[in-house]
């Protein structure tokens, strides 16, 4: 072995002791490390500080120390009577605030509308802390009862209504009477269809080796929800009928994001359902369908709703504007949440579906007994960030003339009685600052939701 | 000797719910069935409510004039042209501002996404606080921000904000005389002096800017410039086969780069500079010459480029963190620099998880390009589903092309995509 071999091997005195590296420790140590490094950082720094005093320092001048807290009108907020720069106005939103919470609701008829806010938040809040118990009863209410009884709440209830199927072929029965806001004829057709729908399933069922009893009752069950339902928003309660176009700000916003979510999760589960079936028929549509929604804007949905909808639809239907636009709402985030539910369903592993079916589960109690439960806790984050995009979605009403929370504000930038300089910078001040809390505060709870289950699902 | 099974009549077939060939014929027919009348009475509650309101049908409208005026075209229009040749100019002005906006929103992004993997925390926290702010605000409170509360209080044409040299010293040497700083303030106002006036103004009419006026001898030094792309593409072809076969690198970038810019810089020059710019100049209350941006297309592409420029940071983010730090180390360890590591190691893996996403940001610009109608944008949306339908009341032709439009963008993205996906997936074995 010649000295060569082991040249590798550097002698000791080949290069000088390098001194001991910088210290990364104590309050210098992590400002060389995050702050003042090098040239490079410390230019970095420094622009990063003037931006922030560019940005910061003049926001609080205007909203908070040069604002006008107090006043009844334009002349409190307008620079020459203040004798200063004037900043945000608030006494424009304190003068707004009930058209930005309620729009154009009847003052008399607002109790309403605060019951519905009121509730909303009772049965919510204990929906989103996992660890208050009865989740499956507070989703109940929250998803069923609580959206009729805010219909019935906020427009009145006591639809008239006068025809169910029969009455398209002319069998009124000749009956005019009512009461309670009930009408006779249509709780008589009601009636009818639903004996037919029985008769009909207890004849056929022993063909398909189904049992009479169960088949029969099951159908019945369906129809005294259903009869349920319509009695509730049929019944005359005696409150004064207030029509969607009274309605306005944060309501219609809040309105049309909860309709949306809430009609789009059924419709949504089902779509996912369809888009992984393996009949044909059923995998297509469901796919054309949801490539559909999300192929075209929202505001094209919104237009379609409003324009094309009521010329599909017999001409003796006359639609409202807000239910036109929550149709249209409904049907594009149900194309979204099928997407979101569909990827909750490819995460169940294939060994819950043959598990289930060994157990002799059929396709349909196997899908609510045993996968859905499992993909849809998985979505929930998905299914909130859903949430957060529909709700900022809300304000293209405004471009079909639905006033909701902005178009409310953008409405009242016209309002000569409160035009001063700074109105206009109150006014997007002030929205930005409620759906900035909104949806910022949904993100992260979808954030916290997604660490707690991440750990709960590591075994 | 027989088996008794065999002998056995095979049972009569009994109609049961649990036969999946008869319950997935079931359920099909049903819903064939539905489908069919749905489509019917859609067809036939059309047809009666069309009848009775008097509306035509058919596409026949696109041919008649159109008779509206439309504030920023790009190809040739005007009122006496047809409904169609408006759908045109409306789907030209959408693409111009999905394409703009797709460009800022990326570079914005990019930008953003870096920053908040900083490890300078000023940095840091300001890139989280954009990505924060902008996306938890609606597109549409945004563009209206920058249209009503931005874009419509900046001052007339004749008070314009102007940009270039001779503002940003004027503006230096008030600056400087305020730090008391008076032969520096003098000497820069005389410098401002001699220096040309601005050439690009915003003001409450929009954003002006030069407009470049070309020669005939133009066409020579952009077919060189073209010939010089090309060249620079085979080159730098040539570089990674070599490298490929001998292991010899070869500087393809900056040849490259002079085969493009020294050529068409040569023959610019021995043309005389075939192309030269109209300065907009104040006249009256208004600018002449000069290209003027209509400040509802500045507020659109502004807001949804830093609308979806929050987006695009969290997915540059996630990307450059889905990238293990074992790749870069051991990128290092195989002697390749800091440069090389992130273009041939970081950034292609970075890539695979960071495009699809990317690709359906961009779809959402484009999308959301239809928010332009409430500023009075005119995009293919307000052109068409707006004013178009006001005219002719043919709802069902007009919204029903406007989202085949947008619906035939999508499907030719996302077609796109799914190549590009096949392309890049990671081969697993």
């Amino acid at each position: 072995m010649d000295a060569r071999t082991v040249s590798y091997v550097a002698p000791k005195d080949l290069r000088p002791q390098e001194p001991a590296p910088v210290s990364t420790r104590g309050i210098f140590g992590w400002a060389r490390a995050h702050l003042f490094g090098s040239v490079g950082q410390v230019l970095l720094t420094v622009f990063g500080i003037l931006v922030v005093w560019a940005v910061v320092p003049p926001m609080v001048k205007f909203f908070i120390t040069d604002a006008v807290w107090t006043g009844s009108g334009r002349e409190a907020c307008l620079p020459e009577n203040v004798g200063r720069p004037v900043g945000a106005c608030w006494p424009f939103i304190a003068a707004k605030f009930n058209q930005i919470l309620y729009g154009f609701y009847p003052a008399e008829e607002r109790w309403r509308v605060n019951i519905v806010y009121i509730l909303g938040i009772v049965l919510l809040v204990p929906l989103l802390f996992p660890r208050v118990p009865y989740k499956r009863t507070n989703a109940l209410a929250f998803f069923g009862l609580y959206p009729l009884l805010s219909f019935v709440l906020l427009t009145g209830g006591d639809l008239d209504m006068r025809n169910f199927l029969l009455g398209s072929f002319g069998l009124d029965f000749g009956i005019t009477g009512a009461a309670g806001g009930l009408r006779g004829t249509f709780w008589l057709q009601f009636l009818i269809v639903a004996a037919i729908c029985v008769g009909i399933a207890m004849l056929v069922c022993p063909f398909f080796g189904g049992e009479r009893r169960g088949v029969a009752l099951g159908i019945a069950k369906t129809f005294a929800v259903l009869g349920g339902v319509l009695l509730f928003v049929d019944i005359d309660f005696g409150l004064r009928q207030v029509e969607t176009r009274q309605w306005g700000g944060l309501l219609v916003t809040l309105v049309i994001a909860v309709t949306g979510i809430v009609a789009s999760l059924p419709l949504g589960i089902l779509l996912a359902l369809g888009r992984r079936s393996e009949l044909p028929l059923v995998k297509y549509s469901s796919i054309i369908f949801i490539e559909f929604w999300r192929g075209v804007p929202l505001i094209t949905v919104l237009f379609f709703a409003t324009y094309m909808l009521p010329l599909f639809l017999p001409g003796r239907f006359t639609i409202d504007g807000l239910l036109r636009a929550l149709v249209g709402v409904a049907l594009f985030a149900s194309a979204y949440m099928a997407e979101v539910v569909r990827g909750g369903l490819q995460a169940i592993p294939k060994g819950q579906y043959e598990g289930a079916q060994a157990l002799g589960l059929r396709s349909g109690l196997m899908m609510r007994l045993v996968v859905l439960p499992q993909a849809l806790k998985l979505v929930i984050p998905g299914i909130v960030n859903n949430f957060i995009g529909l709700f900022k979605d809300t304000t293209l009403v405004l471009i079909v003339s639905i006033f909701d929370l902005l178009g409310i504000l953008r409405a009242s930038f016209t309002d000569p009685a409160w035009a001063t300089p700074t109105t206009l910078f109150t006014g997007f001040g002030f929205a930005g600052i409620v759906y900035f809390v909104f949806c910022y505060g949904m993100s992260r709870y979808s954030m916290a939701l997604e660490k707690r289950l991440d750990r709960s699902n590591r075994h | 000797m027989t088996d008794a099974r065999w002998s056995e009549p095979a049972p009569a077939r009994r109609w049961s719910w649990t036969d999946p060939a008869l319950r997935s014929a079931v359920i099909q027919i049903t819903l064939a069935i539905a489908l069919v009348w749905m489509a019917w009475s859609f067809f036939a509650n059309a047809q009666a409510n069309l009848a009775r309101q008097g509306i035509a049908s058919g596409f026949g409208f696109l041919d008649n004039s159109a008779g509206f005026g439309i504030t920023q075209t790009l190809i040739p229009y005007s009122e006496s042209m047809s409904y169609g040749r408006a759908f045109l100019v409306g789907l030209l002005n959408t693409l111009l501002v999905a394409v703009l906006g797709i460009i800022l929103a990326t570079i914005i992004g990019f930008l953003v996404g870096v920053a908040r993997l900083s490890k300078n925390v000023v940095i840091k926290l300001l890139a989280s606080a954009y990505v924060e702010v902008t996306r938890n605000l609606p597109p549409l409170f945004q563009i209206l921000f920058w249209y009503l509360a931005v874009l419509s209080t900046m001052p007339n044409p004749r008070q314009s904000w102007g940009f270039g040299l001779q503002p940003l010293l004027t503006w230096l040497s008030n600056a400087a005389a305020g730090l008391g700083l008076a032969p520096l303030a003098d000497m820069l106002k005389s410098l401002a002096g001699d220096v040309s006036g601005p050439s690009v103004f915003l003001s409450n009419r929009g954003l002006v800017v030069p407009r470049p006026l070309f020669e005939a001898d133009f066409s020579i030094v952009f077919g060189i410039f073209v010939a010089g792309i090309v060249a620079a593409f085979l080159v730098s072809r040539w570089a990674r086969r070599r490298q490929e076969k001998t292991g010899q690198q070869f500087p393809s970038f900056w040849v490259g780069l002079g085969l493009i810019v020294v050529p068409a810089v040569i023959a610019g020059f021995v043309l005389g500079w075939p192309v030269s710019f109209e300065k907009p100049e104040l006249r009256g209350f208004n600018f002449a010459g000069g290209i003027r941006v209509i400040p509802e297309f500045v507020s659109l592409v502004v807001a949804l480029s830093i609308y979806t420029a929050g987006f695009i940071a969290e997915i540059v983010r996630a990307g450059i963190l889905a990238v293990s730090k074992g790749q870069t180390e051991a990128a290092h360890s195989l002697g390749l620099r800091s440069g090389p590591t992130l273009r041939l190691v970081v950034i292609p893996q970075a890539m695979r998880v960071i495009v699809p996403p990317l690709t359906s940001q961009y779809l959402n610009i484009t999308k959301n390009s239809t928010l332009g109608v409430a500023v009075g944008y005119p995009d293919l949306f307000a052109v068409f589903a707006g004013t178009t339908l006001n005219q002719t009341g043919q709802a069902i032709e007009i919204i029903a092309l406007t989202m085949a439009v947008y619906l035939a963008i999508s499907i030719f993205t996302s077609i796109v995509m799914s190549w590009y996906n096949k392309r890049v997936a990671l081969v697993e074995r």
